[in-house]
């Protein structure tokens, strides 16, 4: 009989043959995360006049299974800022934790307050991930960064796990980049046609995104995250449910589940 | 007996897993993450009398996807400050955006060391030499770009250098690079180096006289960079969207945005 602690509550061999343990990392190589396990899909966003709008929806998915249906994917930063995650849940939340850290110790910096905007903070993030992909250890997230400038303009700008950064008056990850991004440059399809954009028509804009991806997108939830940021500070709501659907198209589709044939 | 069967004492050493776990339960399994990725886009640089001219589309493209419409990929390198308005020297950078930038920050950095110890700009001759440097350094991990340095030489020519990925580079007349470099290059081969161009009736065969080569006026190299891209608009999914052109003379640095075909 083996008594020694590693095998304490193992099955036992004679009885039960080989136990397996090759998901015991007990020495052997580091593993970096070389592929996403929990993952949340599209986050969405368009400048307007005055601010961004962004939304993400609340699913957390394991692989094809809707794991957790309440996760938020957007956070604010400084009460001035947004910033949306797609990819994967635990380095989103691990960012989470490094930006609240982050956060506290600006705060505690100067006197004035924050001094990191929205692009402040998207240099920082996109340095972090390259640095990440750098070191073969890849933080596994696509971001959109939203909020004000150093000239109080509209900020929107993406980085994702290999450090690959840019801006656009919109910006999609994941499938919102094939079914988002075509809504949303109808309405801006350049920086000077954010100025003919109200704040109703964005969120409007927006909502309709949501929707058309709660349609086509298999890992996609009806349940969503909605932020507005302005110089007014960041309108946070994460609890807004798709309106208005309307299924009509799906009965002429095959797959659907309606027809027969 | 069976029971006991296990205890080390008796048959040596054997425990109910294995002391180091192997990697994967089904044979080899490997999977390694890419940091690699090629964002698309073109550049193209021409070396002129007294200018120098670098130009670039401003697509960024991840597979099918386009990114965005205005990305440049032609900087300013070297100013005093994060505005650039003195600044020497042009870089352009394609292939994959993130060592792009990463590679144009760190070469502006050094550019404004220089200028802060030395109290003056940095020659593009030193700086073609240390961006060979700086990209040798990491000759095992390279930065994916196809760099250009332009500037003006010590004499008030225009000087165009060309990189490979791991720093190898070469003064030259004129430069493409990116996706549509291969579409490019042999247009400026024909135009600006005047290749397969002879004389006419100055003989048959080998007799026959190449046409001389001259520098080109600027008026005509940017109407020679707007075809090309154009061309390569027409032919290339990457390239497209808008067109950043720097010209780089004695006075400065000029910068413009032409409209490209966005489809």
């Amino acid at each position: 009989m083996d008594h020694r602690p590693q095998a304490w509550g193992r099955p036992r061999d004679d009885v039960y043959g080989a136990y397996d343990a090759s998901y015991l990392q007990a020495n052997g190589p580091n593993q970096h995360t070389q592929s996403p396990i929990v993952t949340g899909t599209s986050v969405v966003a368009m400048k307007f006049k005055d601010g961004v709008v962004m939304a993400a929806d609340n699913l957390a998915s394991y692989g094809s299974l809707a794991r957790f249906t309440d996760v938020k994917r957007i956070r604010t930063f400084a009460d001035t800022s947004i910033i949306g995650f797609g990819g994967d849940v635990s380095d989103m939340q691990y960012l989470d934790r490094h930006l609240t850290e982050l956060g506290i110790d600006e705060a505690y910096q100067s006197e004035a307050g924050h001094t990191l905007n929205a692009r402040n903070l998207h240099k920082y993030l996109s340095n972090l991930l390259y640095n990440r992909r750098s070191k073969f250890d890849p933080l596994w997230n696509h971001l959109l960064v939203a909020g004000l400038d150093e000239e109080s303009r509209p900020f929107l700008a993406a980085a994702d796990l290999l450090g690959t950064t840019f801006t656009s008056p919109s910006l999609a990850t994941g499938f919102g980049g094939m079914l988002a991004q075509p809504i949303m440059r109808r309405y801006v399809p350049d920086e000077a046609a954010v100025a003919g954009v109200s704040r109703d028509q964005a969120v409007e804009v927006i909502r309709e995104c949501m929707k058309v991806l709660f349609y086509r997108d298999a890992r996609s939830l009806d349940s969503y995250s909605l932020a507005i940021v302005t110089k007014d500070g960041v309108e946070l709501r994460e609890n807004e449910k798709l309106e208005q659907q309307s299924w009509a198209f799906a009965d002429r589709i095959k797959g659907y589940g309606t027809q027969t044939v | 007996m069976a029971m006991f069967s296990q205890n080390p004492v008796l048959n040596g050493p054997n425990y109910s897993f294995a002391e180091v776990p192997k990697d994967a339960v089904d044979g080899l399994r490997e999977h390694r993450f890419n940091p690699y990725t090629d964002n698309g886009g073109s550049t193209l640089a021409i070396a002129g009398a007294d200018f120098a001219i670098m130009a670039g589309d401003t697509r960024l493209t991840s597979g099918y996807s386009i990114n965005t419409r205005y990305a440049p990929k032609v900087f300013k390198i070297g100013g005093t400050t994060s505005s650039q308005d003195d600044a020497n020297l042009l870089l352009s950078v394609v292939g994959y955006a993130a060592d792009g930038e990463a590679l144009q920050e760190r070469l502006d950095a050094i550019c404004k060391m220089y200028r802060y110890r030395h109290g003056k700009p940095m020659s593009v001759s030193a700086c073609a030499k240390r961006l060979s440097t700086i990209m040798y350094q990491k000759r095992f991990f390279p930065y994916y770009v196809y760099a250009i340095l332009g500037g003006l030489d010590e004499d008030g020519r225009g000087a165009v250098y060309s990189y490979d990925p791991v720093g190898s580079f070469e003064r030259e007349q004129c430069r493409a690079g990116g996706a549509a470099a291969s579409l490019i290059m042999p247009f400026l081969d024909n135009q600006v180096n005047f290749k397969n161009q002879y004389v006419p009736g100055t003989g048959v065969g080998h007799e026959l006289k190449e046409r001389e080569r001259l520098p080109l006026p600027r008026n005509e190299v940017e109407v020679l960079v707007k075809d090309a891209f154009d061309s390569a608009v027409e032919r290339h999914i990457e390239v497209g969207d808008g067109l950043q052109i720097m010209i780089i003379t004695k006075d400065g640095i000029e910068e413009k945005v032409l409209p490209l075909k966005r489809d």
